[in-house]
């Protein structure tokens, strides 16, 4: 497939990591935000590739995996009652709640649907006006535009039985999140291309600087990859801290202007709780006042209340690049994507799931 | 479900701003897309897509880059 396979190609990927290689002198951290890049790294055995003094650590980007246990336990209990279908990206149906996930309510006869578009969970309220139709808008900024638009659209068709709920997350001060934490260890970030996409990647410029972090917007190919991880170790080891774009064929300065209007007009910037992480502020998107009437949170009278986590994950520490999934004691054994105990063993953008499933490779695929 | 990936605008079919859209060709796989957000882009184009919409246009130029890169640190021929 035309911009996928170019990228793929083994001797070029081979060719960027020689020039890694020659590149590097000293240690280095360096963060991939996107679990689409953690996938790809482990996939491609992207990691065996680089020299051992470039440690790659797996950010915070993966929606699956950060939605709070609070939100699973709203989603659950708004998907079993009988006046509600329940539409959901397939991956949130075995994220495990405090007790059970949505696969339990759908095989307990729960209306559950899993969905690729909030345009088709937009669609099913058009054609079931007698049941409740409520949509699970996880994600980031790549994935708010696409939440904004189905909300302007169910106003203009004037939908009264479509809400979403809504547990969406923002890159840049997740990144000041982790920069700021005692104990940090990143150096450098390969920022998530598609977010870019959206927003540009002005707003990376003062973290880059007050934390001394070159910061690379990187696409999602094993190419680009790692000339995201070149463009931010000639930066390391000369000392410089510079927001680049490597991902350029995709990303422009200023993002997506149009998508930027659809989601300031539908959305408001709130504190978020991320899963295993704890709150951080300004971290989240809220619907505004306007469209509170699509608030599922709100139309099913949601109580905010989750106990602690008692799984013994450890996904926030993993997702602040502190550690690795080989580093938690339960991976591969209580927890794995059969039966998972964590969020990230769920979806395959999540670090653990990945290093799971790729747990016997170690080089790159060549097709 | 966060991958964004690559496809050919093959026909538009709704020309009404907030619904437009195209069948987007993924390597064989069609399917409607909504290009609200990316109103330059035509048929032939190649948009990046993510839960049913298009984010961005692939601008061709820059995605040859990296390979023009590649040539002036090395041996091109061993990619063709
Ligand atoms: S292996 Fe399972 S329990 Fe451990 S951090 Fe990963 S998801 Fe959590």
């Amino acid at each position: 497939m035309k911009f996928l396979h170019e990228y793929r190609q083994r001797e070029a990927v081979e060719k960027i990591a020689a020039e890694i290689h020659r590149v590097v002198t000293r240690p280095w951290t360096i963060m991939e935000v996107c679990g689409g890049q953690t996938h790809a790294i482990v996939k491609f055995g992207l990691q065996q590739l680089l020299p051992p003094q470039i440690e790659l650590v797996h950010g915070p980007g993966c929606p699956v995996c950060v939605t709070s246990l609070e939100i699973i336990d709203q989603a659950i209990a708004i998907a079993s009652r009988p006046d509600v279908i329940f539409c959901s990206f397939g991956d949130m149906l075995r994220v495990p709640g405090s007790n059970g996930d949505l696969l339990t309510v759908k095989a307990a006869g729960g209306d559950i649907r899993t969905v690729y578009s909030p345009l088709q969970a937009l669609k099913v309220a058009e054609d079931n006006p007698h049941k409740e139709v409520v949509f699970f808008a996880i994600g980031f900024e790549t994935t708010a535009p696409a939440h904004a638009m189905a909300v302007v659209l169910a106003t203009k068709k004037r939908l009264r039985n479509f809400s979403l709920l809504v547990s969406h997350f923002l890159v840049p001060p997740a990144i000041e999140a982790i920069c700021s934490a005692p104990g940090s260890r990143v150096q450098g970030f390969l920022a998530a291309g598609h977010v870019c996409a959206i927003m540009g990647y002005e707003q990376y410029r003062p973290l880059a600087r007050e934390y001394r972090v070159p910061i690379v917007v990187t696409g999602f190919e094993p190419l680009d990859i790692l000339e995201g991880v070149l463009l931010c170790v000639r930066q390391l080891e000369q000392g410089i801290c510079l927001v680049l774009n490597q991902y350029a064929r995709a990303v422009d300065r200023n993002g997506n202007l149009n998508a930027q209007e659809i989601l300031e007009l539908v959305f408001d910037i709130d504190d978020q709780a991320w899963r295993g992480v704890g709150s951080i502020a300004a971290s989240g998107l809220r619907l505004r006042a306007e469209f509170a009437r699509f608030d599922a949170g709100r139309r099913f009278g949601m109580a905010h209340s989750s106990g602690p986590d008692r799984s013994g994950c450890i996904s926030g520490r993993i997702m602040q690049g502190l550690q690795k999934p080989c580093d938690c004691p339960h991976f591969g054994g209580r927890c794995r994507p059969e039966q998972p105990l964590g969020a990230p063993m769920v979806s395959s953008e999540g670090a653990c799931a990945a290093y799971y499933r790729y747990r016997n490779r170690s080089t790159a695929d060549a097709h | 479900m966060c991958l964004g990936i690559p496809g050919r605008v093959e026909e538009l079919l709704n020309e009404s701003p907030l619904e437009r859209s195209a069948r987007v060709n993924f390597g064989g796989i069609c399917k409607e897309i909504n290009l609200a957000y990316v109103p330059e882009a035509r048929e032939g184009d190649y948009v990046i897509v993510h839960v049913g919409f298009a984010i961005s246009r692939v601008r061709e130029q820059e995605a040859h880059r990296i390979f023009r890169y590649l040539e002036r640190i090395g041996e091109l021929g061993e990619l063709q």
